[in-house]
C-alpha cells in the first residue's frame, strides 16, 4: 500500500476537501518575479490605489475636457461676471470676464498637467542617460558630467526655473525647458549612483568575462538595475514639477492670457479676492489636490518597488 | 579637522565659479542681443560701436566674463536698466527684507516640525505617526502661493485681523522688529513660507529619530537603567546632525525660493525684485539677484557641512 502520509496534512485536506482522496503532489509555490511582487503589493495597498484613481481622474478629465466642458472656456459674457457657484448653469460660477469656471478649470488641467509632467519625462530621459554614461564610463567622463551637475545643484530649484524662463521670456515652451533643466541634475545623480553600484558587482564582471559587449551589458544589466531608482525618483518629482510649473504661470511666465491654466487663473483671479474670494481660491485647490495625490502615489510606488522592505 | 575644512572650502570654489558662469550666460540666453535694451532701434553704426566699447561688448566672451567676474567679486554688479541705481544696492536692501522672512519661517517651521518629528519617530507606526506624516505631506504639496492667497482671504478679507500685503504701514520698505505694525505684516508671509520646510524637517526628524532608536546603544542605555528623558537626550543628540543639515538646506531654499510668496504679499525682498526685473526685462538685476542668491546657497551648504562635521566628526565627506 502506498503511504498516504501527505493526505493527512491539513493543507491537502483543505485543498481538495476530501480525506483519503488520491494523493496529489503538493502544489509548488510559484516564485514571483520582481514585477509580480510589485504588482501584488500595489493591488493590496488600497490607499495608494485610491490616490492613483484620483490622479487618473484628473488626467482623464484634462484629456476629455472638450467632451466634459459644459461651455466654451473662451466665451466671455460681460453681464454674468464673477457670479457665484451654481449661477444659471455655471456649476462653479464665472470668472472676471464671465467665462464658465468649470470649463476653464477642465481645459486648464491640460496646460497645467502638460507643463508639470513633460519636463519630468524629458529630464528623466536626458538626466538618466547622462547619469548612466557617467556611472558606467567613470573617471574623467564621470568627473566632467557630475561636476557640471553640481553647479546646477547650487541653485535653489525655483530660482533656477524662474531665472531661466524669465530670461528666455516666458511662454509654455520656455517654462518647460527651464523646468527640465532644473530636474536633470538630481535625476542624473540618482542614475549615476545606481549605475556605479551595479557596475562593480560580480555579475557584470562575469558578463564581461563571458564576452558580453558594452551594448548588451548596459541593456541587460545596467538599465534593468538603474531604471528602478530613477523611475521612483522621477515619480516623486511630478508633484514638485506641477507646483513649480503652476508657480511659473502664476508669475506670468507660463501660457499667454486667454489660454486657461490653473496657475495663470490663480494670478488673474488674485485681483478679485475682495469681491469673489471662494472663486479666486478654486484653481489653487486643483493644484493642491493634483500635487498631493501625485506625491502620495509616488510614496506608494516607492514602498511597493523597494525590495528591501 | 583643519585639513577637512580647507578641502571642503576649496571644493566650493569651482562650484561658485560654475554658478557665476551660469549667471553670466543668462545675458546670452535673453532673446535679442544685450545692446537692444540699451539702444534705440535706429541707432547709427558709430553709436553702436561706441556703446559696445563702453560696455566692453567688443571683447571676446571669455574676456567679458573675466571682467564681469572681477567686478562682481568687488561688489559691482552693474546698474539697473529700469531704475538706474546700482544693482548691488538694490539687492542689499531686498536681501535684508527676504532674510527677515526666511529667518522667521525657518524658526517657525523648526519649532513646529521638531516636536512633531520626534513624536512620530518615537511612536513609529502608530496613528500619531500617520497624522504627522500626513501633515508633512500636506506641507510639501500645498502650493504656497495659493496658501498665501487663502490666508489673505481668511485673515485680511473676511476676519480683517491682519494686513493683506506690504511690509508696514504706508508702503514701508525697511523692517523694524520692535514696531508692532511691522510685526503684524510679517505674520502671514512667514506662516505661508514655513509650510514646505515644516513638512521636510518633520519628515527628516521622524526618520532620524526612528533610525537612532533602532541602534544598539539605545538598548544599552535603557538596560543601564537611565531615565527615559536622559535616553531621549542621547537619541536627539545623535539625530541632530541630519536635522541640522536639512534646516540649513531649507534656509537656502527659502532665500532663493521666496519669489512666489513675496509676489503674493508684495513683500519688497529679493523675490519681488526678481519678479520686477523679469517684467521690465532688467537683465542686470535678474543676473545680479540670481548670482547673489545662488552664492548664498553655496555658502549656506558649505557652512552646514562644516557645522555638521563639528557636531559629528564621523560625517566627514571624502
Amino acid at each position: 500500500m502506498i503511504h498516504h502520509g501527505a493526505a493527512d496534512s491539513p493543507a491537502l485536506q483543505t485543498l481538495d476537501g476530501r480525506v483519503g482522496a488520491p494523493p496529489k503532489a503538493p502544489k509548488a509555490l510559484k516564485a514571483r518575479s520582481y514585477w509580480q511582487t510589485v504588482g501584488y503589493r500595489l493591488r493590496h495597498d488600497y490607499l495608494t490605489l485610491c490616490f492613483g484613481g484620483v490622479v487618473l481622474l484628473i488626467v482623464l478629465s484634462a484629456i476629455f475636457a472638450p467632451l466634459l466642458a459644459p461651455a466654451d472656456p473662451y466665451q466671455t459674457g460681460m453681464i454674468a461676471r464673477l457670479k457665484p457657484f451654481g449661477y444659471k448653469g455655471h456649476l462653479l460660477g464665472t470668472d472676471e470676464l464671465g467665462r464658465d469656471m468649470l470649463s476653464r478649470l477642465l481645459y486648464g488641467g491640460r496646460v497645467s498637467l502638460t507643463m508639470g509632467m513633460v519636463p519630468v519625462m524629458l529630464a528623466t530621459s536626458i538626466g538618466g542617460t547622462l547619469g548612466i554614461v557617467a556611472g558606467y564610463a567613470g573617471r574623467h567622463v564621470n568627473m566632467v558630467i557630475m561636476r557640471t551637475m553640481d553647479v546646477f545643484y547650487a541653485f535653489p530649484s525655483i530660482l533656477l526655473a524662474v531665472a531661466i524662463s524669465g530670461t528666455l521670456g516666458g511662454g509654455m515652451r520656455n517654462g518647460m525647458l527651464a523646468l527640465s533643466l532644473v530636474f536633470i541634475p538630481p535625476l542624473c545623480r540618482v542614475a549615476e549612483t545606481a549605475t556605479t553600484q551595479v557596475r562593480n558587482l560580480d555579475f557584470v564582471e562575469a558578463a564581461r568575462a563571458s564576452g558580453a559587449g558594452l551594448r548588451s551589458i548596459v541593456w541587460h544589466h545596467i538599465l534593468s538595475n538603474a531604471l528602478g531608482p530613477v523611475f521612483i525618483y522621477a515619480s516623486s518629482l511630478v508633484s514638485v514639477s506641477v507646483l513649480i510649473a503652476s508657480g511659473l504661470s502664476f508669475l506670468g511666465l507660463g501660457v499667454e492670457p486667454p489660454t486657461p491654466d490653473w496657475g495663470l487663473m490663480l494670478n488673474t483671479l488674485r485681483q478679485v479676492i475682495y469681491i469673489a474670494p471662494s472663486l479666486a481660491a478654486l484653481p489653487g485647490v486643483l493644484i493642491f489636490i493634483t500635487s498631493i495625490c501625485f506625491n502620495l502615489l509616488s510614496d506608494g510606488l516607492r514602498a511597493a518597488m523597494d525590495i528591501r522592505m | 579637522m583643519t585639513a577637512y575644512i580647507i578641502r571642503r572650502v576649496l571644493y566650493a570654489v569651482p562650484i561658485a565659479l560654475g554658478v557665476s558662469i551660469v549667471c553670466f550666460t543668462l545675458i546670452y540666453l535673453a532673446p535679442g542681443n544685450p545692446l537692444q535694451t540699451l539702444l534705440p532701434e535706429d541707432a547709427s553704426a558709430e553709436t553702436v560701436a561706441m556703446v559696445k566699447k563702453a560696455y566692453g561688448l567688443d571683447k571676446p566672451i571669455p574676456v567679458q566674463y573675466l571682467i564681469w567676474l572681477g567686478r562682481a567679486v568687488t561688489g559691482d554688479l552693474g546698474k539697473s536698466i529700469a531704475s538706474g541705481r546700482k544693482v548691488s544696492e538694490e539687492i542689499a536692501k531686498a536681501l535684508a527684507n527676504t532674510m527677515v522672512l526666511a529667518l522667521g519661517a525657518i524658526g517657525l517651521s523648526f519649532s513646529l516640525a521638531f516636536g512633531l518629528g520626534v513624536t512620530a519617530g518615537y511612536l513609529n507606526g502608530s496613528w500619531a505617526d500617520r497624522v504627522v506624516t500626513g501633515i508633512a505631506v500636506i506641507g510639501v504639496s500645498i502650493p504656497n502661493y495659493w496658501l498665501g492667497m487663502t490666508l489673505i482671504i481668511i485673515f485680511a478679507v473676511e476676519l480683517q485681523v491682519l494686513p493683506a500685503t506690504g511690509m508696514g504701514p504706508g508702503g514701508s520698505s525697511t523692517f523694524h522688529i520692535f514696531n508692532p505694525q511691522h510685526l503684524r505684516h510679517v505674520v502671514l508671509p512667514v506662516v505661508t513660507l514655513s509650510m514646505i520646510p515644516m513638512g521636510i524637517i518633520a519628515r527628516t526628524t521622524r526618520a532620524a529619530v526612528a533610525e537612532t532608536l533602532n541602534q544598539d546603544f539605545v538598548q544599552t542605555l535603557r538596560a543601564k537603567g537611565l531615565k527615559a528623558r536622559t535616553v531621549a537626550g542621547h537619541v536627539i543628540k545623535n539625530a541632530l546632525p541630519q536635522i541640522l543639515a536639512v534646516i540649513g538646506l531649507q534656509f537656502g531654499y527659502l532665500l532663493g525660493g521666496s519669489i512666489l510668496v513675496e509676489t503674493v504679499f508684495t513683500w519688497p525682498g529679493t523675490g519681488f525684485l526678481l519678479n520686477k526685473a523679469i517684467l521690465t526685462r532688467d537683465i542686470p538685476v535678474l543676473q545680479g539677484v540670481t548670482l547673489m542668491l545662488a552664492t548664498f546657497f553655496v555658502v549656506t551648504n558649505l557652512l552646514v557641512d562644516l557645522l555638521q562635521t563639528a557636531v559629528n566628526p564621523r560625517m566627514q565627506r571624502h
